[in-house]
């Protein structure tokens, strides 16, 4: 189970959506799966979606993405399922079947909708925030924070991991990316 | 009303080595009897996603058909995914819908809306290619290799009756030899 140490935290508004897309490229990412996520729109999904690659495909439901990403892997094309942390709770029993148990490597990077800037997950006034990494926790989920510049040297390691290891990895996006 | 395993034979004469076969639940135990192949993919991890698995695999290979036999309780619970399908427009994607009415695999209950809903209308406005929609079985032996030489995304409604009773070993279908061998057939080719 890896996480990240929250004790110091990135000034307000430095994660730039630049650097995250880089990092993606990086990482030899093929393909992007997604469904809108507000903390991620700006930043990320509106320029990948203009951008010619890595391409972008939309989907309805965020479960559906997990499916995608496994088919994909099998062909050994890697992709990046870029979701709400709403769609990741409500794909719980995909990532459970198709990632954890089949060992696949699915890596989603999750926007965390109304976390406040600075403040780790755990401590969000945000029901909806805090469950986060516990629940990845109990399902054994690897996953990082991606809160300020200095993490995201974390991605493209991370994806390459869960591609090395045969696991899924969660990137949790803790601001919007400017 | 056709039945199940006779329509999958009809079907098996027209696929070939190369193509990916993605059948779920009872249509899969039928299938795997029929037509024993490495590139089966049988492992979908949660009911309705298999079609989703599909289009990452018609993506990924494009030079390959994929063909997926869905179940209509299955469908049920991805129907966005024809949508999806649809936006992305796959030309190498098959997509077959097993509708007898119920949740075979879990008792037999019946499926909300059975006998109203129309699979191959929910698939032709999601903007399928090509939807097709069989229930007597001399007709779908006649047009199923046609099918299968249209361009995608092709969706195929089949009215069916199940088959004879099935032995339900599921290692078979979610065991990791399944996956490793289905894994090393794709990456060998």
């Amino acid at each position: 189970m890896a996480s990240v140490s929250t004790a110091i935290r990135a000034p307000e508004g430095a994660l730039h959506g630049a650097g995250i897309i880089r990092a993606i490229k990086a990482s030899r990412i093929e393909f992007v799966v997604s469904v809108p996520d507000i903390t991620t729109s700006e930043g990320l999904l509106r320029p990948l979606a203009q951008a010619i690659e890595p391409r972008l495909i939309r989907v309805c439901k965020e479960d559906e993405g997990v499916g995608i990403c496994a088919g994909l892997s099998y062909c050994g094309r890697r992709s990046l399922l870029l979701i709400q942390q709403t769609g990741l709770l409500d794909s719980i029993n995909a990532i459970r079947g198709v990632a954890v148990e089949y060992a696949l490597p699915i890596c989603m990077m999750v926007g965390l909708l109304e976390k406040e800037p600075g403040v780790p997950p755990r401590q969000s006034k945000r029901y909806g925030v805090r469950i986060i990494e516990p629940v990845l926790e109990a399902m054994g989920v690897i996953y990082h924070e991606i809160e300020g510049e200095a993490d995201v040297g974390k991605i493209a390691p991370a994806i390459d991991a869960a591609y090395a290891q045969m696991r899924p990895v969660v990137l949790l996006i803790g601001r919007r990316p400017s | 009303m056709m039945k199940r395993d006779d329509c999958l034979r009809a079907l098996a004469r027209h696929v070939t080595d190369a193509d990916i076969v993605l059948p779920v639940y009872s249509s899969a135990f039928d299938w795997i009897d029929i037509r024993p192949h490495p590139l089966n993919y049988l492992s979908h991890g949660a009911m309705g996603l298999a079609s989703s698995h599909a289009l990452g695999l018609a993506l990924g290979r494009p030079d390959r058909r994929v063909i997926v036999l869905d179940g209509d309780g299955s469908l049920l619970m991805n129907l966005g995914s024809l949508v999806t399908i649809g936006a992305v427009a796959p030309p190498n994607l098959y997509h077959f819908v097993c509708e007898n009415g119920t949740y075979e695999a879990n008792g037999g209950h019946p499926i909300p809306g059975r006998d109203k809903v129309d699979f191959a209308g929910f698939a032709r406005a999601a903007g399928y290619r090509v939807v097709f929609d069989f229930s007597d079985l001399d007709i779908f032996e006649q047009q199923v290799g046609a099918l299968l030489g249209e361009t995608g995304p092709v969706f195929a409604d089949l009215k069916i009756s199940s088959s004879a009773p099935q032995q339900r070993d599921y290692s078979r279908l979610h065991g990791p030899h399944v996956r490793k061998a289905f894994r090393d057939a794709l990456m060998a080719n």
